[in-house]
């Protein structure tokens, strides 16, 4: 199945259970290879919606000190593209069935060679790709060939998007619409601003994909709260923050979920087997 | 090659050939598409022109002089050796050109706050001044490695009531001082202008801070023509990012006779893998995204930015801007690569002969035209511009020497 039919799918089967999809991003690599993979299973199996698998680079601008160190760290371990498509290929063969979005920066995907990179993500099994630093204006051909290998380039747009740009940038996404909650960096925060809803309302009126707003939102109240106004809820540096360093990575991440899940009014817990 | 024909190649406004572009997050979109309207409207506006010139006259010092370097050539034996002096403007390099004109830009923005990057110094220095001068609040990001090696600059921006805040992540010089600026910009887009301090990152940027630096070869283009009755045979200038190079190129381009030649940092030597050169290294510097444009890049194999060196903290940069990277592969500007001890070396021998200190940075382009000097007839001309002074560098230049038992 197509890529971006898989992620529609996600928000449709929240939407049924009169939620938001739950989206969790964790860096490939992060504190190492393995630990890395062990935590993206746990999160599937414990019932996230979507997994972003963090693609690390030196220089990642639109990232706040969290996941900065996750993904230096990941990198002193020589961490890099093919790793990361690696590990998509191994959650595959482990039987995580959960859609798999890449989110990483232009310039390693370029060194990995583009077509290449759209064809092996594609092959490994991965459904969509998000790059921060390559705006709809850039990425016309790129978009072209993720949507001829079904893809899923999802798009960004800020607080600071105009409604006109932002109607144009939902055309132009696939799957979900990224809103990111504030202008600044990736990095949990300790309130939301006070404007997000009405940033998610101007941007539904010009958008008619499902939206996920991501940046900032660390406690489970705030996750009700964007689970109430949009499809989709993105959580990473407070994710990271817990399961990093933890004793117990997994069980420290499978917790955090379980936690989100409940602040999003989840009926009933998925059990989690392999604990 | 695969990567690159997947850049768009039509030419439209903000590209040099293939390089350049607007690869930067979507909340900074806005923010660069006012400032590409506002240069739009305010680069044929006579009142921004007034002031703009006014100030460079009445503040900055404009225009600099063209010197002569009598003793050098003599000395070298060969080329006539002239210095265009940028190093004789108030805070002492090339740098002011393009943090004035910007700062009045963002004035005309309503910005309230300027952010900038800076390596050696000059350029937050420089940002610090002219935030001074129209009462608006800075802060300048700069590498914990940078702040050691240019302490006299770090002061002199804290008194400016500049407030520096070291970089502590990354590498801790120049191009981790600009990923930490370009964050702050991010958070604070609303009321802060970024004041980016060479020809590089997004569109505009490289073509704004070279028009603003054009200035240099205009007055150089002028003033060799008055004292030698024709254009010289070189123009050299050192590339970090590469604004006072561009600045100096951009008047001569178009004089198909002059050649242009810019000089990378060399550092320990290109075989050490110790170095700033982009374009030296061909093994590790190819083209690729850094801070927002498509340019070449010192980089591994799968894409990270690798870690530099240089004696010279403002071109100790893993990119260059991008009309440098288009203006070699046309074959109109020659680049080359001097190691720190060829700069360190022309360092001490300007000081010698013609009592100038010279920026180490522009040592680079001083060693490069001692290098050529001899070999050429006595009636050719060589035009380097000095982009700044050594004040800066002295505790660096001192160290050095006696490091190599001078
Ligand atoms: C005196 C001087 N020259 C040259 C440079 C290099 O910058 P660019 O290549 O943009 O001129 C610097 C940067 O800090 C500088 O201070």
């Amino acid at each position: 199945m197509s890529g971006i039919k898989r992620i529609a799918q996600i928000f449709e089967k929240a939407r049924n259970q009169q939620r938001a999809a739950l989206i969790l991003y964790y860096p490939a690599g992060y504190p190492d290879y393995a630990t890395s993979l062990e935590v993206l299973k746990g999160l599937a199996q414990s019932g996230a919606d979507l997994l972003e698998v963090g693609m690390p680079f030196s220089d990642p601008l639109a990232d706040g000190p969290t996941i900065q160190h996750a993904t230096q760290m990941a990198l002193s371990q020589r961490m890099n593209t093919r790793h990361c498509l690696a590990l998509v290929r191994e959650l595959r063969q482990q039987g995580v069935e959960t859609p798999v979005v890449l989110m990483g920066y232009l310039n390693p995907v370029m060194a990995y060679g583009m077509e290449r990179f759209v064809r092996d993500a594609r092959q490994t099994g991965a459904d969509g790709i998000i790059l921060p630093d390559f705006p709809p204006e850039e990425s016309a051909d790129f978009r072209a060939l993720c949507d001829a290998y079904e893809l899923a380039l999802i798009s960004l747009v800020s607080p600071a998007t105009p409604p006109e740009r932002a109607r144009q940038i939902a055309e132009t996404t696939r799957g979900f619409l990224y809103l990111i909650s504030l202008t600044g960096v990736t990095g949990a925060r300790e309130s939301l601003p006070p404007e997000l809803e009405a940033f998610v309302a101007r941007t539904r009126a010009v958008a008619r994909v499902p939206l996920a707003v991501g940046f900032g939102i660390s406690t489970p109240q705030q996750a009700r709260r964007v689970s109430q106004i949009a499809d989709g809820v993105i959580i990473g540096s407070a994710l990271i923050a817990r399961t990093g360093e933890a004793a117990n990575p997994v069980q420290a991440a499978v917790e955090f979920i379980q936690q989100m899940f409940t602040a999003l009014g989840k009926e009933e817990l998925p059990r989690f087997e392999s604990l | 090659m695969e990567t690159l024909s997947l850049i768009p190649t039509q030419q439209k406004d903000g590209r040099f050939g293939i390089f350049g572009g607007q690869y930067i997050p979507e909340v900074l979109m806005p923010a660069v598409q006012e400032l590409e309207e506002t240069y739009r409207q305010t680069r044929n506006d006579a009142e921004f022109h007034e002031i703009y010139t006014h100030l460079l006259k009445t503040y900055v010092g404009r225009p600099t002089p063209l010197t002569f370097a009598k003793r050098l050539t003599e000395e070298l034996g060969g080329a006539r050796i002239y210095l265009k002096r940028e190093d004789l403007t108030h805070t002492g390099a090339h740098k002011i050109n393009n943090a004035l004109g910007q700062a009045l830009l963002a004035k005309r923005m309503g910005k309230t706050r300027l952010v900038a990057e800076t390596g050696a110094g000059q350029h937050g220095v420089a940002t610090a001044t002219v935030a001074a001068l129209l009462d608006m609040e800075c802060v300048v990001y700069m590498g914990s490695v940078d702040i050691a090696r240019q302490q006299p600059n770090v002061q002199r921006m804290k008194l400016l009531g500049a407030e520096v805040r070291a970089v502590e992540s990354g590498t801790r010089t120049l191009k981790d001082a600009v990923n930490e600026a370009i964050r702050d910009w991010v958070t604070n887009v609303r009321t802060t202008h970024y004041l980016l301090g060479s020809a590089l990152g997004p569109h505009p940027y490289p073509t704004i801070v070279r028009d603003f630096q054009a200035v240099i070869g205009r007055e150089a283009h002028a003033q060799i023509l008055e004292a030698e009755g024709r254009l010289p045979d070189a123009c050299i200038a050192c590339v970090g990012g590469g604004s006072n190079a561009i600045g100096l190129f951009s008047a001569f381009v178009d004089d198909e006779e002059v050649a242009l030649i810019g000089v990378e940092a060399g550092g320990e030597g290109i075989a050490s893998g110790k170095h700033a050169a982009r374009f030296a290294d061909p093994a590790r510097g190819k083209p690729g995204v850094l801070h927002g444009t498509f340019t070449y890049l010192l980089q591994d194999e799968d894409g990270q930015v690798l870690p530099t060196h240089s004696i010279s903290a403002g071109l100790d940069y893993p990119a260059v801007g991008p009309e440098h990277a288009y203006l070699r592969e046309i074959g109109r500007a020659e680049y080359t690569s001097v190691t720190d001890a060829e700069a360190l070396q022309a360092f001490q021998t300007l000081a010698r002969t013609e009592g100038i200190l010279p920026a180490l940075e522009s040592s680079h382009a001083l060693a490069e035209a001692i290098r050529r000097a001899p070999s050429l007839p006595r009636e050719s001309i060589l035009l380097v511009n000095l982009s700044g002074r050594g004040d800066k560098d002295l505790e660096t230049v001192l160290k050095a020497l006696k490091g190599r038992g001078a």
